[in-house]
């Protein structure tokens, strides 16, 4: 959540007791791996510049906030896993889905918007897809929505199109020695979603029902859906 | 550029890490800079292929050392202060001291959510026939420019099929210099994993790349 409309809209005294309020908070935060002052210092620097865009008139705070809750609830795996159980369960919208994803989609209105260029790479018994970005983070926000971590750092980025079989350990993910295994490399505006296989067990399941059973790396290529009885 | 971000092939990085459970941000301040960054992409004070050529240009020990979205921190940063959105002495003290320059699209207010929630239109009118079709065999072009491209240099020289024609859209190598759209036709091409790393590599491998047209010659 952003900081409270008092802590944005600071004057010129305002801005030394942010800065304690931030210093006392970094101490209470777990940090993942970032440096404990790198962070303080960056949270800071952030604060200063949000504060100088504001302060020029390019943004409305409020606007920014409302971004912020979109991309924490409107976008998110949940998004591809309906678009997968339904090509799991209607033929003629998964033949549509794999012709033109982005048009495809746009037919189903749970998803209210989906940007072009859209295209869904089918997984089968001979080929396995995975999808990288190697220059940057290039994904599919609003099928999956924001790219984890990993995604986005350089052992993925940099290995996943030279040793994908070695990235895939790291899931541990196995496939069979000759399967062929399909990496694409988000470089330009296209956006790619992995069809996962429907795994077996599942006959006479509804949508909704299969849909519990698609992940987030299943759609990447770096998972397989849940296995019916499985843990979630 | 030839830049670190350009890291497909590099070895030395370790383990992927999958974290589970991953919050949507990890900090607050990472979603601010999210919101930054699509709210000024907005108002027009720079494309999506100038934002990525800001991180790119991040000195590489700077950016192999810094998180994903202080990167994005930076190359904001750096990418406002040159086109002269703000001043580094505004950075620095964290206020205005002059006045705002006019944006192309005015203020980002609320009004503007939800159209940017949609990802932009990068698809164009063609300019020119396609010189490539379907099952063609092109050769990745030699070529090393000091500015944003999308040609990774592990598929650099080497060739690939034609699997698919996405028609034409915006050239991020231009957009990212603002010197123009210059729609080319885009492709998928795929290529073989041992013609890219050898003969120890993959043999079930087959790695492709999104190829505009400039990046190709037949094969």
């Amino acid at each position: 959540m952003g900081p409270s409309p008092p802590q944005r809209a600071l004057d010129r005294t305002g801005s030394l007791r942010l800065i304690f309020r931030a210093m006392s908070q970094d101490h209470d935060h777990h940090h993942h791996d970032h440096d404990h002052s790198e962070l303080s210092e960056t949270e800071l620097r952030v604060r200063a510049l949000e504060t100088v865009l504001i302060e020029k008139g390019y943004v409305e705070p409020a606007a920014l906030d409302a971004i912020i809750q979109a991309y924490e609830t409107k976008i998110g795996p949940h998004n591809g896993a309906r678009v997968v159980a339904k090509a799991w369960t209607d033929p003629s919208f998964k033949k549509a889905l794999l012709e033109d994803g982005s048009k495809a989609i746009g037919t189903l209105g749970h998803v209210s918007r989906v940007g072009d260029h859209l295209v869904v790479v089918e997984n089968t018994p001979a080929r396995h897809n995975m999808v990288v970005c190697t220059l940057c983070s290039c994904y599919p926000w609003e099928m999956l929505g924001l790219p984890p971590v990993w995604y986005k750092a350089s052992p993925y980025r940099s290995r996943a199109v030279k040793d994908p079989r070695g990235v895939l350990a790291d899931f541990d993910v196995n496939l069979p020695k000759d399967m062929e295994i399909r990496v694409w490399d988000s470089t330009a505006e296209t956006r790619f979603l992995v069809l996962p296989m429907r795994p077996a067990g599942t006959e006479g399941w509804s949508e909704e029902q299969l849909a519990e059973l698609v992940t987030r790396d299943s759609m990447i290529g770096t998972g397989f859906p849940r296995t019916p009885g499985a843990p979630s | 550029m030839n830049g670190v971000h350009d890291m497909g092939g590099m070895d030395g990085f370790g383990k992927v890490e999958p974290e589970p459970n991953e919050p949507v941000f990890h900090e607050e301040w990472e979603s601010r800079v999210l919101a930054m960054v699509r709210a000024m992409g907005a108002t027009g004070a720079f494309n999506i292929d100038t934002s990525r050529f800001y991180r790119e240009s991040i000195p590489p020990h700077v950016y192999l050392s810094s998180s994903y979205y202080k990167k994005w921190f930076l190359g904001l940063e750096e990418n406002l202060i040159e086109k002269g959105y703000l001043t580094r002495e505004e950075v620095a003290a964290g206020h205005a001291m002059q006045p705002g320059k006019a944006l192309k699209h005015g203020k980002f207010d609320l009004g503007q959510v939800e159209r940017i929630m949609v990802r932009g239109k990068f698809g164009r009118p063609a300019p020119a026939p396609a010189k490539f079709n379907i099952g063609d065999r092109v050769r990745a072009k030699n070529i090393h420019p000091t500015t944003h491209t999308r040609l990774p240099r592990y598929v650099r020289g080497h060739v690939g099929v034609v699997e698919l024609n996405h028609g034409c859209h915006v050239f991020p190598d231009t957009a990212a210099m603002e010197l123009g759209e210059n729609p080319q036709w885009l492709y998928t091409v795929v290529f073989e994993g041992r013609d890219l790393w050898g003969e120890d590599g993959d043999p079930t491998l087959k790695v492709s790349i999104d190829a505009f047209e400039p990046y190709l010659d037949p094969a």
